[in-house]
């Protein structure tokens, strides 16, 4: 049988690092793929690829047994590829039938015409075994109506191959079993369904073969029949890269913060303990609400629940946490970590500029002798604390981010994904910084879902899953693969 | 929200200027007396909205479109003095005229009918320059018509030689004017004699209102407005559709250009200072979002109308022209918190 899409040697490089090795695929007509991986293994920049977004450095690609070039995405298009990417494309403002017409609107001369276009619309919600009314606003639905919008547009082009990227990492469990159903279903009437998911449980479902990419390389593939979780985790951990974890002798104290149900709007609510000189992560995949749950303690976005810091009620405004000695690091450092057009200095310092300043007048000059002297203990590499952050590389970014906390004297940081895009270098660096800060008593929450950082850096773990927060256990107690097996688990 | 509640807030929305427009009637009838529902009134009223509504008709193109145009009211004045120097009578040309001049003689040479589309075409040609400075500067709406507004403003007082550009031309002037000869104020059809211009903006809106609800371009404004990444993605062109939305708006405010050398019969370079301000108000007391992908022209109509009558009863009151300003300024953030109000909650 020729394969649908053949995928021979792909290589993509981006400067230094290699995103992509060789990886051969093969999707048949009627079935569904699973394509599992860490964050950061290549998923993202095959699909790029496949997209025609990006060009392959190496490589061939076949589809029906023709040569395609790629690097188009018209051209995909026309070659019958779809993707339904993680970030929905919606115009929130116009109707349903609008969005899963959106720029293919039927016409004649000009006008638009009305009952074709829900004609059109209507019908490819019917093939998705759904049923949207077709004139309300799309942004007054669900997300997972959201998704069915997008997937019901890709279908318009009576695709060959449908890429559908962690389409249920935005829907409730009904909502993704019902999508799950209707991908069987597709793949049925004879499309080539590549399936990128990080549940787990859903890819031993739904896909009849899987691959793993890890580091940019298929390490490994196989049916599903023959298969279950903990093979899935061990090929996607597996890693031969020594890692250096550089760990800073400290001890447990008392209790600081505990945490009652906390609960982020629409998200598990979470409770937990942490002791002085602690360090707790919270393994959990994306989707799992742990942006979020961290987001609502700190009083950014509305949520449930209550805390207590040193046995008084927590503050419940950023501005109190920040007077009560707690800090927190966005994962999003360019949309609110950082201000990458602002200096190092003024980044460091931003939460406690009053030490610079006599009368409300900012002495600029002892600003920047303050950040230097951080700048040298912080091992940031830059030429000049005037220096634009946003000039810095990822992890000398990510240093001043979390320079800032201790700056600040914060004795509680908590951190959303504080090595995510950093070379390992600076992430040693940063591991030393963590650790140094809980030598002197201070507490860290570490949100990641990069196993091996979990399991090296912290005292404590537990997972966050979609059900809720399992047990928190001292990292000796887990594993690799039972930490993994536990953020499914509570998915439950 | 469910279906229900969405219904509702869509007759809310579509109905929301005119129950609100009903109101500052309703307000001022009581307040004024019978004087504000006079047939003569109501046509002073309409006279005097339907510069401003006209710019609200091409202005809520743009804004839903996801732009904005400060440069409306510079541009209406340009347009006006050319619009004028078509009608206006030929500069002398003496021995040592220059280029410009010429260029006067040659406009003042047109026919008398081209002076209407000349005034139309110079909207439009402002329009697709700001189309394409924003598209292809990649530069903030707000930023590239701050300075077409400047610009335009040179370039009206320029083309008037700075003075006044006077012109005699009854045609013109009759469309702002009720027509002649009078009728009885009391007769049943006391109601077709309001200007010509108000009939030309009934249609004018009717137009306008196709083009975005029921052509393929509309759905593009409105999708380029909402989200204009996902426009992009869906391979809609959101450059050529910007550049379209200003083009349209700048055919409006040639027209309006017009109107306004029609109602001072002269080309007068410094007309319609700060009417942009005007004219995105009525489109935001329309119901438009400046956010984009959201208004319809009717509501921008409608919301010209409700200003136009809240000027128009502080006057009848006797209340101080600066009474006005202020009761128009309180209006517009009335209007946009009520909008806030009305949208909380969704996406």
């Amino acid at each position: 049988m020729i394969p649908r899409l053949d995928l021979r040697g792909l290589t993509k490089r981006y400067g230094a690092t290699t995103a992509l090795a060789g990886v051969d695929l093969t999707v048949h007509p009627g079935e569904v793929h699973a394509l599992v991986g860490e964050n950061g293994a290549g998923k993202s920049t095959l699909i790029k690829i496949l997209a025609g977004v990006v060009a392959p450095d190496a490589g061939t690609m076949a589809i029906d047994g023709r040569p395609w070039a790629g690097a188009d995405p018209a051209a995909a298009r026309a070659a019958g590829i779809a993707v339904v990417h993680q970030e929905l494309a919606i115009a929130p403002d116009l109707s349903v039938a609008d969005n899963i017409c959106l720029g293919r609107w039927p016409a004649a001369s000009g006008w638009l015409r009305r009952g074709e276009r829900d004609r059109i619309a209507a019908e490819a919600l019917f093939r998705l075994g759904h049923d949207l009314p077709l004139h309300r606003r799309a942004g007054n639905l669900g997300p997972g109506e959201r998704q069915l919008i997008e997937i019901s547009r890709a279908l318009l082009s009576a695709p060959r191959i449908l890429i559908l990227d962690e389409p249920t990492s935005s829907l409730t469990r009904e909502d993704a079993e019902r999508l799950l159903g209707t991908i069987r279903r597709l793949a049925r009437e004879g499309v080539a369904v590549i399936l990128i998911s990080h549940y787990l449980e859903e890819v031993l479902d739904v896909a009849d073969r899987w691959t793993v990419l890890r580091d940019g390389a298929a390490v490994a593939r196989g049916a599903t029949t023959d298969t279950d979780a903990a093979t899935l985790v061990r090929h996607m951990v597996g890693r031969s890269v020594a890692e250096a974890y550089p760990r800073v002798p400290h001890t447990l104290g008392d209790p600081v913060l505990v945490l009652d149900r906390i609960q982020a709007a629409g998200r598990p609510a979470v409770s937990l303990t942490l002791r002085a000189g602690e360090i707790l992560g919270i393994f959990g995949l994306v989707g799992a609400g742990r942006t979020e749950t961290l987001r609502a303690l700190f009083g950014l976005d509305p949520g449930g629940g209550s805390a207590r810091l040193d046995g008084a009620a927590a503050p419940r405004r950023p501005a109190a946490w920040w007077r009560r000695a707690c800090g927190l690091v966005s994962e999003d450092r360019k949309g609110e970590g950082l201000w990458l057009d602002r200096s190092i200095a003024d980044n460091l310092t931003a939460t406690r500029l009053g030490a610079y300043a006599r009368g409300g007048w900012l002495s600029g000059g002892r600003q920047r002798t303050a950040a230097a002297g951080w700048i040298e203990r912080l091992g940031v590499r830059c030429r000049d604390p005037r220096q634009p952050v946003g000039a810095l590389s990822g992890g000398n970014q990510q240093k001043v981010a979390i320079g800032r906390l201790l700056h600040h004297g914060c004795r509680i940081l908590l951190l959303d994904e504080p090595t995510r895009g950093v070379d390992i270098g600076a992430k040693a660096e940063i591991y030393r910084m963590i650790g140094e800060h809980a030598a002197a008593g201070g507490s860290t929450i570490v949100v990641s879902s990069y196993l091996p950082e979990i399991l090296g850096l912290c005292d404590t773990a537990a997972a966050l899953g979609r059900g809720g927060l399992s047990p928190v256990r001292p990292v000796a107690e887990w594993t690799e693969t039972t930490l993994c097996a536990a953020a499914l688990e509570t998915a439950r | 929200m469910n279906p229900a509640r969405e219904r509702l807030a869509r007759i809310l929305d579509a109905a929301g200027p005119i129950i609100a427009l009903l109101v500052v009637v309703a307000v001022l009838r009581v307040t004024v007396g019978p004087d504000l529902l006079g047939w003569r009134n109501i046509q002073n009223v309409l006279t005097q909205a339907v510069i401003v509504a006209t710019g609200a008709v091409g202005m809520t193109v743009i804004i839903v479109a996801g732009g904005i145009d400060l440069s409306c009211g510079a541009v209406i004045a340009l347009c006006a003095v050319l619009c004028a120097r078509v009608l206006g009578t030929p500069p002398e040309l003496g021995p040592d005229a220059g280029p410009m001049a010429a260029w006067w003689a040659w406009l003042a040479g047109l026919p008398d009918w081209t002076a209407i589309p000349v005034a139309v075409l110079a909207g439009v040609l402002v329009g697709l320059l700001n189309g394409s400075l924003i598209t292809g500067l990649r530069q903030l709406p707000f930023i590239v018509t701050l300075g077409m507004m400047g610009a335009a403003r040179g370039a009206a007082k320029w083309q008037a030689d700075e003075r006044t550009v006077t012109f005699d031309a009854p045609a013109l002037t009759s469309l702002m004017a009720r027509p002649r000869p009078p009728m009885a104020d009391a007769a049943w059809w006391a109601w077709v004699q309001v200007a010509p211009a108000v009939w030309i903006l009934l249609g004018l809106a009717v137009l306008a209102s196709l083009l975005m609800q029921a052509t393929v371009l509309g759905r593009q404004l409105y999708a380029v407005g909402s989200n204009e990444a996902a426009a992009r993605l869906c391979g809609i062109r959101v450059p050529w559709v910007k550049i379209t939305a200003y083009a349209i708006g700048g055919a409006c405010f040639g027209w309006a250009g017009a109107l306004s050398a029609a109602r001072l019969a002269v080309g007068d370079p410094t007309t319609a200072v700060g009417l942009e301000l005007d004219i995105i108000a009525a489109v935001i007391v329309g119901g438009a979002s400046l956010g984009g992908g959201t208004g319809t022209v009717a509501g921008a109509v409608v919301g010209a109308l409700l200003m136009a009558w809240l000027r128009n009863g502080s006057l009848l009151l006797g209340w101080a022209p600066y009474t006005q300003e202020m009761l128009i300024g309180g209006a517009i953030v009335a209007a946009v918190a009520l909008d806030r109000w009305r949208r909380r909650g969704r996406a």
